[in-house]
């Protein structure tokens, strides 16, 4: 347990100085790697944790986003209360919606998920007039600052999003260090036998979903505060899979399989697209090889080869 | 047909009318059934005598097409499976049914946290069911015969006041068997209702029988009175009723 804790906290470390030894535009790609590993740490709680196949994670993240954005834009809300707005948005928009999709289980789970998700995604194209859909709207420079601290240039992006970043990690490894993350993993692994030994597996659902959809909702409206801009696709198919292929890369059921799915995802889009113009045969190539030789993920085969305190 | 302490002892679960139907199928017909607090009772059997329907929709896992099941002296007919157990009900799985990838400790903790349980008391069921050394295997690294032993230590470490065993000795040896037989008359006041095709396990245990066939009741009676009934005879053997 200790040992779990230091190693979340060594890695906090890590990322810090990674600052100060990266070159610009590394540590630019870290930035935005620790805000979408947010999204999947989140995303990580229901599928890694719980077992729910969802499908349609972009609805939080653009509920996260479009609260803060449309705030910010239309009613001049400061960042911080706008902030706050987004996490509210995507809170309420996952309750709702687990609620519903939850009648069901399995693909049906994963299409009414993936269904959510698309009206989600009609839904801000639709009030175009507010949203400006596709083409979407950047914040204001001038807005995107927190107690005095400016979120915008390099220095401050990277501070906020590796603090924001942090602040999910360590919540993250005492919900599943809790009973109630422990009960989640046994719905995971066999949710009747989980029903008979008294848990109230429809419940406990429920509450994993709306906190996986909060913190995705997290990363989403920080995206928009750190980057500065909201766009419709974010609300899209696409951005429903990526949290799935980034926990499945790192390792399902891991802390920090997020990070590490993330990071090696959005270097290898990177470093294919240095190589050639077809990077995205590159990079389908390896995640064909990854999945087959690795299918628990990198930190899910290392905690498999020994490291079985990983946590 | 007296229940053996039942003039004493309270009833702590009974069903009336109790039907299941499956697509007009009757899987259990009209059962009613009274267990008195503290026996031990053994439900037998036929193959598709309706026992696993009627253990099922006695703690939730089947909705019963019509009836009503009582659990002290409350109707737990309408109750989904998990608020019947936090009354006090354990149940252990006809097939094997542990949390394969999680520790054998893990096993035992997620059942008695439920319960209000804690690491002590974990200890003290892996001690007593014998798994105390392997508590920190996976689950399904085990035998098949230890895992159906978790399985049954996952009921005790809830500490419930009634305990239902699906068919547990299927597929244990034979010293294993002896062991669980010392392990059920061992519970003290917990009642126990248990499902067995082993008839040593039956005859030794169970202080009364009640005997399944087509759905419906076919006889109740101390293990002597079940031994000697025809009908009873004629059900297992499969010819009429002489």
């Amino acid at each position: 347990m200790q040992r779990a804790f230091g190693l979340h906290v060594g890695v906090i470390a890590v990322l810090a100085a990674l600052y100060f030894i990266l070159p610009a535009y590394h540590s630019g790609n870290l930035a935005r790697i620790m805000v979408l590993a947010i999204y999947a740490m989140g995303y990580n709680l229901a599928f890694g944790y719980t077992g729910l196949l969802s499908l349609g994670h972009a609805l939080f993240f653009a509920a996260g986003m479009y609260g803060l954005a449309l705030s910010m834009e239309h009613l001049a809300t400061p960042a911080l209360p706008a902030l706050i707005a987004g996490l509210l948005c995507a809170a309420v928009t996952a309750a709702v919606v687990a609620a519903l999709a939850l009648r069901t289980r399995g693909v049906a789970f994963m299409i009414v998920t993936l269904m959510f998700a698309q009206c989600g995604y009609l839904v801000v194209l639709y009030f175009s007039a507010l949203t400006r859909g596709e083409e979407g709207f950047v914040i204001p420079q001038a807005m995107r600052r927190i107690a005095g601290f400016d979120l915008t240039g390099a220095t401050g992006r990277y501070f906020a999003a590796l603090t924001l970043f942090s602040v999910t990690l360590l919540l993250i490894g005492a919900i599943v260090r809790a009973p109630f993350g422990r009960s989640l993993v046994a719905i995971r692994e066999n949710e009747a036998r989980a029903t008979m030994l008294g848990y109230d597996v429809q419940r406990l659902k429920w509450l994993a979903l709306v906190a996986s959809g909060t913190i995705s909702g997290l990363a989403g409206a920080a995206y928009a505060l750190l980057f500065g801009y909201a766009g419709a696709s974010f609300a899209a198919v696409p951005y429903s899979i990526l949290p799935l292929l980034y926990v499945l890369l790192g390792g399902a059921g891991t802390t920090l399989g997020p990070l590490v799915g993330a990071a090696f995802m959005i270097y290898l889009f990177d470093i294919a697209g240095d190589i050639t113009d077809a990077y995205m045969l590159i990079a389908g190539v390896v995640l064909v090889a990854l999945t087959m030789f690795l299918p628990q993920g990198i930190l899910g085969t290392l905690r498999k080869r020994g490291l079985s305190w990983l946590p | 047909m007296a229940a053996i302490g039942a003039a004493r002892a309270p009833v702590i679960l009974s069903t009336r009318g109790l039907t299941r139907t499956y697509a007009g199928v009757k899987a259990n017909t009209d059962i009613d059934f009274d267990l008195p607090a503290g026996q031990i009772r053994a439900l037998i059997g036929p193959n598709g005598a309706g026992k696993s329907t009627f253990v099922g929709m006695l703690c939730g896992r089947i909705d019963a097409t019509r009836g009503t099941v009582t659990f002290d002296g409350q109707d737990i007919s309408r109750l989904p499976a998990h608020k019947r157990i936090a009354l006090g009900i354990a149940y252990t799985f006809q097939i094997t049914s542990v949390f394969a990838a999680l520790s054998v400790h893990e096993n035992v903790a997620l059942a008695a946290r439920r319960a209000g349980g804690d690491d002590a008391d974990v200890a003290r069921v892996l001690d007593r069911v014998g798994l105390a050394d392997r508590a920190t295997q996976s689950a399904g690294d085990l035998s098949y015969g230890h895992q159906r032993i978790l399985e049954i230590g996952m009921g005790l470490v809830q500490d419930p006041r009634l305990f239902i065993l699906d068919e547990p000795t299927q597929g244990l040896a034979e010293a294993e068997v002896v062991e669980f037989k010392s392990l059920i008359t061992g519970l003290g006041d917990t009642t126990v209702l248990l499902i067995e095709h082993n008839m040593s396990v039956v005859m030794e245990t169970a202080q009364f029988i009640t005997v399944l066939d087509q759905g419906a009741v076919l006889a109740e009676g101390t293990p002597g009175q079940i031994r000697a009934n025809k009908a009873v005879q004629a059900a297992y053997l499969g010819i009429p009723d002489a």
